[in-house]
């Protein structure tokens, strides 16, 4: 290569590395901000401030829905296996909310074992699969035929 | 080294519009037929043929065109940035001329992916739009693919214009590493990857066939248009040249 | 097919208008991008072969 061509490879490169490190160590410490939400974990161990408009994500707890005593809201609990609160919502709940799926729900939390959303979107894993594998895994004794997802990825 | 000394004929013969444009020549008739065949039938049979899914029902079926989109448009981006950075190290005409020919259909496929995943999104998270790191970092793609189309529009000297959008398409290749991995590296609403290129993917076959064909479709597509808009650009540009005068 | 009639498979069960107007808007924006591009190319060969008649017929 020659000499000029050789010294612009090099400065694009440094400038993309340069960029590339400023890029990555923004993100780094923007990096509670890029998240989406607040998890389980974070919610019982007091990282997220209480009182404060958040979103936060997990899984909805096998067997925990249920209405409020004054009928109006749905109550269920959240969990990520470290950590595990409740979360109370009044309205439509999505499609695809159904115990044992990933949620983000949007709300202030009240305390750190309580939290009020007041929007709850349902979080789809990447698994696809027809009714009838479904079924028939479900049939083999698979409770809740949920495959295990990809490690990190589960909700 | 055969390997080499081939990959090197062809950059340097590529690179010669007036070979790009014979080859183009020989190359369009058959290929843009194969490329709607192969969208069609990828699309046909994800939309009619494939089962539904046992969560989300037929709406999943947005994905045969949703992840051939993104992945199309993110595959452009790399390509115009490898353009961008052949076009700022060599200044080969040709690099400059593949940056305008990837920029409109890799814009196209971006807003694609992002229109799609919106309606996508109503039915199955219960929202069209979250500022999450997959959404959002998508929707910086689709700007720096427009940021380019305009840096070509408006710097009048085609060289000064290359250079510019050379720049950015290389700049904003950091970009698609953070579309990619933005779903592992934050919390996001948007799922992780259902197509893995190494081990498996995450759906069985009678789905991911007509998936993966869908994407072979639309690469194909982007091909094309590539090869379209490329002939328009030497032509336009190589107007006082011999060949083009023979050609016409 | 995997519906058991053309009107199900229009209905698509209850999700219908999405999937079909994801399809639509995606089939109207990549028609028109390779209707553009084709098109180009027919233009500038045009354009082209006018100009190197105005040529000629000024020498």
């Amino acid at each position: 290569m020659n000499p000029l061509r050789k010294q612009r490879l090099l400065i694009i490169i440094g400038v993309l590395a340069g960029l590339g490190a400023a890029v990555g160590l923004v993100l780094y410490s923007l990096s509670q901000n890029i998240n989406l939400f607040y998890t389980p974990q974070q919610i019982v161990s007091g990282e997220a401030p209480e009182g404060a408009q958040m979103r936060v994500g997990g899984l909805v707890v096998d067997g925990s829905v249920r209405r409020d005593e004054d009928g109006l809201g749905v109550l269920f609990d959240l969990t990520d296996g470290a950590g595990t609160f409740t979360v109370r919502y009044e309205g439509i709940l999505p499609d695809l909310f159904r115990e044992g799926q990933g949620i983000v729900a949007n709300g202030t939390l009240v305390r750190r074992d309580y939290f009020e959303a007041e929007e709850v979107l349902a979080k789809h894993d990447e698994l696809y699969m027809p009714p009838e594998v479904q079924q028939a895994l479900e049939k083999a004794g698979h409770p809740g035929a949920k495959p295990e997802p990809a490690e990190g990825s589960g909700y | 080294m055969m390997v080499w000394k081939t990959l090197t004929r062809w950059y340097h013969q590529l690179g010669s519009p007036r070979y790009f444009y014979r080859f183009s020549e020989v190359l369009l008739p058959w290929l843009w037929p194969i490329a709607l065949l192969t969208t069609a039938v990828g699309l046909v049979w994800g939309l009619a043929f494939a089962p539904e899914d046992y969560q989300q029902g037929n709406s999943y079926r947005i994905i045969f065109i949703h992840v051939p989109a993104a992945g199309g448009a993110l595959l452009g981006y790399v390509a115009m940035g490898v353009a961008g950075l052949v076009n700022l190290v060599w200044r080969m005409k040709m690099a400059e001329v593949m940056i305008k020919a990837i920029a409109p259909f890799g814009a196209v496929l971006a807003a694609i992916a992002l229109i799609t995943g919106a309606i996508w999104g109503k039915p199955t998270w219960g929202t069209y739009w979250v500022w999450d790191a997959r959404l959002t970092s998508m929707l910086i793609m689709l700007f720096l693919y427009l940021g380019v189309m305009a840096l070509i529009n408006a710097i009048p000297d085609p060289r000064q214009a290359g250079r510019a959008a050379g720049l950015l398409s290389v700049v904003g290749v950091i970009n698609v590493v953070i579309v990619k991995y933005s779903v592992e590296w934050w919390q996001s609403l948007h799922q992780g990857s259902t197509i893995k290129l190494t081990g498996g993917s995450t759906m069985p076959p009678e789905m991911l066939t007509p998936l993966l064909i869908s994407m072979l479709g639309i690469y194909l597509l982007f091909a094309v248009s590539v090869l379209w808009r490329a002939r328009a650009e030497l032509l336009w540009r190589e107007r006082k040249s011999a060949w083009v005068k023979e050609l016409v | 097919m995997y519906f058991e009639s053309f009107a199900a498979f229009l209905q698509m069960g209850t999700h219908g208008p999405f999937v079909w107007s994801a399809y639509g808007i995606s089939a109207l924006l990549v028609v028109t991008n390779m209707w553009l591009a084709y098109r180009r190319q027919r233009l500038v060969l045009n354009e082209i072969r006018r100009l190197t008649r105005r040529d000629q017929g000024g020498l």
